[in-house]
């Protein structure tokens, strides 16, 4: 944290997206978490993704529940709607703001205390609702803001920083969203924006719930020799099992894929994904396939990271739920609340 | 790309533009962070330590500072850099005693120094607390040189010129006012241990056309600056012509303007653009209602009777072709009516005092050989410096002449080999006073320079004496410093600290950093978010950082030196260091000559 504000300065040269705006646009407040915390690093990918995919920022949602990780929407995208909700409970106002507008981009921040113990039952229901929402979760394995307690992703041996170990096994949110029938799971590593920013784009871009476990280290409690989730160990364990590149509607595809290793997957928007795989026999579209490896890599001590499992087929909340796409806000309010008589008139044709 | 060595002075220097730019590497951002906090006998001593004359110079130098200021690559103006001079000078202490002592028993050598101008005095500035003896000759009645002769009252009032130069004449110098040198030959005979020529180009060059010599109204601008400078001319007709686009021309037309002139224009045969005048001296002298007169190339004076009457200019048109060479062509013809002309094309050398059988070599115009390292002339023992040596440029410039003669002088008359100089040195400390907490004010402050206040219109030509540039005041000046960007404040990066979190890149206020795999030099400067095509300004890379092998870029165009970096860094693998440049000066070369000595024992 710092005390100066961020000058805004102009530069002539700075690149710009298709509605004019730069980078600097689309950032926040200054952030006030720990110097070096890597959910800074996911802040700034996320400005670089809805920078890349020309969002306007008035046409986005940032939503959050309690944590480190639940204060990052003050630092991004300063010109969109945002709310900070109870502890656990973002998932029910994302799903409720989708319901009212299903024109918004909708970006949930979560960490792993919020998600994995308070809101588990709500990020459970979410996926199985698959409300269109990208859903990222900073897990970085301690209870930050609480002085660095273990919390439900940690694994066993894991030291904390004063080298007592933990004892009781984690809860891996991707092996449990794909077993709750998510359709994209992805994850990554705060410290690799090369692979992090295609999959929140891709991420974004995917109709339905959109999960992505981003590994961030807390530099204050869980950055040290003995932890499994600080920077260098990260580093280490992490083996990217799908290369994930996201291409914008109209793009041509620019890179040559080798034929066999790669699959592409249309998104609804009209834009791909291309999934690279660097292990021919795993399928990123098998649900069986991917628990089978996340679970092998995971006792060989190896972190897999990247596109992990893809399912572009399925119905999101609103459509299951025959919703209309007109925005609640653009209806009149006659339409949205005829009266009295009208509700009586429902209820006696239940009688 | 290779790791950037930062361990050489220059990388840093590079990035302090405007003591890069400054000839005298004058140390700016140091004397403006002394200036923002009250200091301003500081202030003055940084400055006097490279360019001697910060009173002088804060208000007529060339400032080759600015337009290479870093503030006009990230806002529209440079800050005020000069301005600040003056205001260091208007308000320094007691700096006499801070000056290095002078020995009262000298070294037994004894230097002759003809001219009193910058580069003379900035010589025997640098060989006094040496104890050499020195005898200072100037023809004129007195000091200055070209400052005191050619540059107008109401810009450089002569109370500074004194107080500047007497300073250094008081510790003990023999001063020969009056006393110009006629023969080198008598001079080399007398027993001095070496010469120093500071004279100077005090000849102005000649405009020779049809009438020129039938009338006593055409006059040459250097020598009719000096004229007025010493009381010699009062007055000048009302219709006033000024040949020539350079500084010395705005200095003509606006001192005709205090001597009576009512109609003055500044004729230049060329375009706007390729005037020689510098911005700040041209826009006074419009805002006096100067005309300013372009593409007007002259051609003969009109003379009836032995009395000037105008003056007929062939009207240019310049065009570029197609392979990119300048063309002129002659459009018309015009007659302006007028009744005095002053010459204002250029100002040249004149030796006519020394010998050519000396040894001393001359080239085709008159500009004596020189050696552009140590100041010698080809006979050994006879340095040139200022506009002597190089032909006319500025103070600033001559000043460092001075400080390189100095130094060569000194290592001549201890039989030292002359090539053998010092480098330049550098002191790199840390800024940081605690979390968050700089020793120099790292917030970016928004303010549009500050313009210096003037004397009203109408008071401006009661007297050509009054200067018409005030000075800041304290509530601007107290602004205008906050404008500095401390460049000094290096952005200084340890490799092996680096855990490659990302915050710097993500807080960086321009976007100048990036982490990436090392490549060529024009792919590495398109990877950073903000594209790096500035490429007169150097990209840092740093060694492989330890957990990715990649490496840390930096693109030093239009870094602020806010320290949000290394406020952002865990492992303060960035952190915000002062740069101190060291420049050696004689007393530094003599100081290394002793010690060598004691080592050789």
């Amino acid at each position: 944290m710092s005390y100066i504000k961020k000058p805004n300065i102009f530069r002539s040269n700075a690149p710009k997206n298709e509605l004019g705006m730069t980078y600097t646009d689309y950032e926040g407040a200054m952030s006030t978490l720990c110097a070096g915390c890597g959910h800074d690093s996911i802040t700034g990918a996320i400005i670089q993704s809805v920078f890349d995919l020309n969002i306007p920022p008035h046409r986005m949602i940032k939503m959050s529940g309690i944590g480190c990780s639940s204060k990052t929407p003050a630092y991004f995208a300063n010109q969109s709607h945002g709310f900070n909700s109870v502890h656990g409970r973002m998932p029910s106002v994302a799903t409720g703001a989708n319901a009212a507008n299903k024109e918004l981009f909708c970006i949930g921040v979560s960490g792993d205390g919020d998600t994995l113990s308070i809101g588990m039952g709500q990020f459970s229901h979410a996926i199985r609702r698959n409300v269109n929402m990208l859903y990222i979760i900073e897990n970085n394995g301690v209870y930050g803001l609480t002085k660095g307690q273990f919390s439900a992703s940690a694994d066993v041996g894991s030291t904390a920083k004063k080298g007592e170990a933990n004892k009781q096994v984690p809860i891996d949110p991707c092996q449990v969203a794909i077993a709750l029938g998510a359709t994209f799971v992805a994850r990554s590593f705060s410290g690799d924006k090369d692979q992090l920013v295609p999959l929140l784009k891709a991420g974004l871009m995917h109709k339905g719930f959109a999960m992505v476990d981003v590994i961030s280290p807390c530099v204050t409690f869980n950055d040290h020799e003995g932890s499994t989730k600080s920077y260098m160990s990260t580093r280490e364990s992490k083996r990217e099992a799908v290369y994930t590149d996201y291409i914008a509607p109209f793009n041509e595809i620019e890179v040559n894929y080798e034929k066999g290793s790669s699959i592409e997957v249309d998104l609804h928007d009209g834009g791909r994904v291309i999934l690279r795989k660097t292990d021919e026999s795993y399928s990123p579209q098998s649900r069986g396939d991917s628990v089978k490896n996340i679970r092998a890599a995971s006792e060989e001590g190896e972190l897999l990271t990247g596109l992990l499992y893809i399912d572009e087929s399925q119905q999101d909340f609103t459509d299951t739920e025959n919703m209309i796409d007109e925005p609640l806000n653009s209806i009149d309010h006659e339409t949205l609340c005829p009266g009295n008589q009208a509700l009586k008139n429902l209820l006696d044709s239940y009688r | 790309m290779q790791p950037t060595d930062t361990k050489n002075p220059d990388y840093y220097h590079k990035v302090v533009d405007c003591q890069w730019g400054c000839p005298a590497h004058t140390d700016v951002p140091g004397y403006i962070r002394h200036i923002a906090q009250g200091e301003y006998t500081q202030a003055y001593l940084l400055n006097r330590e490279s360019n001697v004359f910060p009173g002088i110079l804060g208000r007529v130098c060339d400032r080759p500072c600015e337009p290479v200021c870093r503030r006009a690559r990230v806002d529209e103006e440079p800050v005020a850099i000069c301005r600040l001079k003056r205001v260091a000078g208007d308000l320094k202490g007691d700096f006499k005693s801070h000056l290095p002592a002078v020995p009262s028993n000298k070294n037994g050598k004894k230097v002759a120094i003809i001219g009193a101008g910058c580069a003379s005095l900035t010589v025997a500035n640098d060989l006094l607390p040496l104890g050499y003896e020195m005898d200072v000759f100037e023809s004129l009645p007195e000091m200055g040189g070209l400052i005191r002769s050619n540059i107008p009252k109401f810009r450089l009032p002569p109370e500074v010129i004194d107080e500047e130069f007497d300073v250094i004449i008081e510790q003990g110098i023999n001063l020969h006012l009056n006393h110009p040198i006629e023969s080198m030959k008598n001079l080399l005979q007398e027993d001095y241990d070496a010469v120093l020529v500071g004279t100077g180009a005090p000849k102005g060059r000649e405009l020779d056309l049809p009438g020129r010599h039938e009338t006593d109204q055409i006059h040459v601008g250097i020598a009719w600056l000096e004229s007025v400078a010493f009381d010699h001319i009062d007055q000048v007709g009302e219709k006033v012509l000024i040949i020539g686009g350079g500084n010395t021309a705005m200095d003509c037309c606006r001192t005709s303007l205090r001597l009576g002139g009512k109609d003055v224009k500044v004729i230049y045969r060329g375009e706007r653009h390729t005037m020689k005048s510098s911005d700040w001296e041209l826009e006074p002298a419009l805002e006096e209602n100067v005309d300013l007169v372009l593409c007007h190339s002259p051609e003969e004076y009109i003379v009836e009777d032995g009395k000037l009457t105008g003056m007929r200019f062939s009207i240019m048109e310049y065009s570029v072709d197609d392979e990119g060479k300048r063309q002129s062509k002659k459009v018309d013809e015009t007659i302006i009516p007028c009744d005095t002309v002053i010459l204002a094309i250029g100002q040249e050398n004149s030796f006519p005092w020394v010998e050519r059988d000396l040894g001393i070599e001359f080239d085709q115009w008159e500009v004596p050989v020189v050696d552009p390292v140590t100041y010698e002339s080809t006979l050994k023992g006879v340095f040139f410096a200022g506009d002597a040596a190089f032909g006319p440029k500025n103070i600033i410039e001559a000043v460092e002449q001075g400080h390189q003669a100095a130094i060569s002088i000194h290592k001549y008359c201890n039989n030292e080999s002359l090539k053998e100089r010092l480098p330049h040195g550098m002191n790199l400390v840390t800024a940081k006073m605690g979390i968050h907490e700089w020793s120099y004010s790292n917030d970016y402050d928004y303010d549009d320079r500050y313009e210096v206040p003037t004397v009203p219109m109408d008071n401006r030509f009661k007297d050509i004496n009054i200067e018409v540039e005030l000075g800041y005041e304290p509530g601007q000046f107290k602004r205008e410093v906050e404008r500095c960007l401390n460049c000094d404040i290096q952005t200084d990066f340890e490799a092996g600290l680096c855990i490659e979190c990302d915050a710097c890149i993500d807080i960086c206020p321009v976007n100048c950093l990036t982490i990436t795999e090392n490549d060529e030099e024009s792919e590495i400067r398109k990877k950073i978010k903000t594209p790096a095509d500035n490429y007169d300004q150097a990209l840092y890379v740093s060694e492989d950082l330890p957990q990715t092998g990649r490496v840390m870029v930096k693109d030093e165009d239009v870094c602020i030196h806010c320290g949000l970096c290394a406020e952002r860094c865990p492992t303060a693998a960035w952190d915000m260091k002062k740069f101190t440049l060291q420049i050696p000066y004689a007393t530094e070369e003599a100081i290394d000559a002793t010690q060598k000595t004691k080592k050789a024992v």
